[in-house]
């Protein structure tokens, strides 16, 4: 496969322009450029509120700067809280085109976005010529996340990423699972597979914050579809999720916008610190897709039983459907059919090497399922982290 | 192999006390559940779970050889083990229902 090299050293699968909304006021005229560009790797991205927040902004950098990002259109209103400024800058240190257009200082909605379509035009020229260099299975971040779970998800896709995620370790790729509120009951045997026992303890910690946090909100991590396709608690519901991680050593905690420093497998911690302040960890699964993205992911693989459809801007979504019958009901939302394997038609091992080709396919320019039908789902909203602890990357702390 | 030929459920870890169906079970389907044959008390769905012995409440549920929860009321082997006769021992779940479908199927 060949990448798209970037100025930070990484390499990129894909070579889109993001045009961004920094408060839902330029939204409108954001997604008027996108669709007035009519191209599917022009994608629209944006943040909805207008009040400033660490984390959104740091977000918004990583992904505005993530490999797979060929140039950025930054559109404001004008009055919003969101540091633009700050924006572009990181941007443009990057060595990617980059403008913002302020529709307060532009004229209005008609004319920022006249010359919005004229921008993405320039930098769609622009990016045309970016350095094409061969890139192995190895450089990839690939990460993964389950969406509209049922009894059968932990039965058939889950453990066949996470056969894949032991292939990918295995040749040296770098992976990333997630969502510690879906790993409640989970903590021990997540701790035994710790690289050391201070990121053991990091991990337990990471999980019962999580469940403290959860218990505040009233809800675990749970949805009505997940009880009506046999999922009975969220522990059932966690062991299911487990299984997507893989039998590999687990090499550290990282939180959102944080990149891996090394290869390896990676747990990315969601839920925000301190008490509760902005609601819920991640609102739906887009918001911890993106929140993947910003970590470096440029492959997301999304294991469903109920039968999610989405996709996401920036980052290609792979689809593994778990239940042969939501398969059957909709294979055209579907890359990789995971519920053989409740059939007996196939095995984990058999699926994962199919998620581990799908996975080498997509990165060398084939649109997964998802990305052709045009999904481009979104999503950001407030949060609040503190940096990860010492513990947490215990590969850097000692090369350090 | 075809999943006619096969048994509607999986025994995932030889400590658990449920059994996930593979596919959909209609009552009175025969099931032999550890060489004991019974007919299905009722239909489950597939991914859904059914009692691999007869449970009480209080028994803690094994799946994966772990547990998932707890039960809340007697269930006899081969009936469906679900949010009506189980509990986390965690944290609660939600479901679409209103409180007047909970009151209906209780």
């Amino acid at each position: 496969m060949n990448g798209y090299q970037r100025s930070d050293g990484r390499k990129g699968i894909r070579n889109v322009i993001v045009v961004t909304y920094l408060v839902e006021c330029a939204h409108h005229v954001a997604r008027r450029i996108v669709d007035a560009s009519a191209d599917m790797d022009v994608h629209l991205i944006g943040f909805p509120g207008c009040y400033p927040n660490e984390y959104s902004l740091r977000m918004m950098k990583n992904l505005c700067v993530h490999p797979n990002v060929g140039g950025v259109l930054i559109v404001s209103l004008g009055c919003e809280g969101f540091n633009r400024g700050s924006l572009h800058a990181v941007v443009a240190a990057s060595g990617r085109p980059v403008e913002t257009l302020v529709i307060q200082e532009r004229g209005g909605t008609a004319s920022t976005i006249a010359a919005g379509v004229k921008a993405v035009a320039t930098m769609k020229a622009a990016i045309a010529n970016v350095p094409r260099v061969s890139m192995g299975v190895e450089e990839l971040v690939v990460a993964t996340v389950c969406g509209g779970s049922d009894g059968t998800s932990g039965l058939t896709a889950n453990p066949a990423v996470g056969k894949c995620f032991d292939l990918l370790v295995e040749v040296g790729s770098t992976c990333i699972f997630e969502e510690t509120g879906e790993l409640i009951g989970c903590e021990q045997i997540m701790a035994d597979r710790a690289v050391t026992p201070a990121l053991g303890e990091a991990i337990k910690a990471c999980v019962d914050k999580a469940a403290h946090y959860y218990t505040i909100m009233g809800y675990g991590s749970f949805a009505p579809g997940n009880a009506d396709g046999g999922l009975t608690t969220q522990e059932e519901k966690s062991m299911g999720a487990y299984a997507k991680s893989g039998d590999s050593p687990i090499s550290g905690i990282i939180k959102p916008g944080d990149v891996p420093p090394a290869n390896g497998l990676y747990l990315l911690d969601v839920v925000p610190d301190g008490e509760p302040r902005f609601g819920f960890p991640n609102i739906n699964d887009n918001a911890e897709i993106a929140e993947l993205i910003a970590c470096g992911a440029h492959i997301t693989l999304f294991t469903t039983g109920r039968g999610s459809v989405v996709g996401s801007a920036i980052s290609p979504v792979i689809k593994i459907c778990a239940n042969p019958e939501t398969y059957q009901r909709m294979p055209d939302d579907m890359d990789i059919d995971a519920g053989r394997i409740l059939n007996g038609d196939a095995t984990l091992d058999e699926v994962g090497g199919e998620i581990f080709a799908k996975i080498a396919a997509v990165a060398s320019g084939e649109r997964s399922v998802s990305e052709a039908l045009g999904h481009q789902e979104f999503i950001l909203t407030y949060k609040s982290f503190e940096p990860v602890g010492p513990a947490c990357l215990p590969a850097r702390a000692h090369s350090a | 192999m075809n999943q006619k030929d096969a048994s509607p459920f999986i025994q995932l870890h030889d400590k658990d006390n449920v059994l996930p169906c593979r596919r959909k079970i209609h009552a009175g389907d025969t099931l032999v559940i550890d060489g004991k044959t019974i007919a299905a008390p009722g239909d489950i769905d597939v991914g859904h779970k059914l009692a691999r012995t007869d449970l009480r409440p209080g028994d803690v549920v094994l799946k994966y050889g772990v547990p998932i929860g707890s039960i809340t009321q007697a269930t006899r082997i081969g009936e469906h083990v679900h949010t009506h006769n189980m509990k986390s021992d965690y944290i609660a779940i939600t479901t679409r229902q209103s409180t007047g479908q909970e009151a209906k199927s209780s």
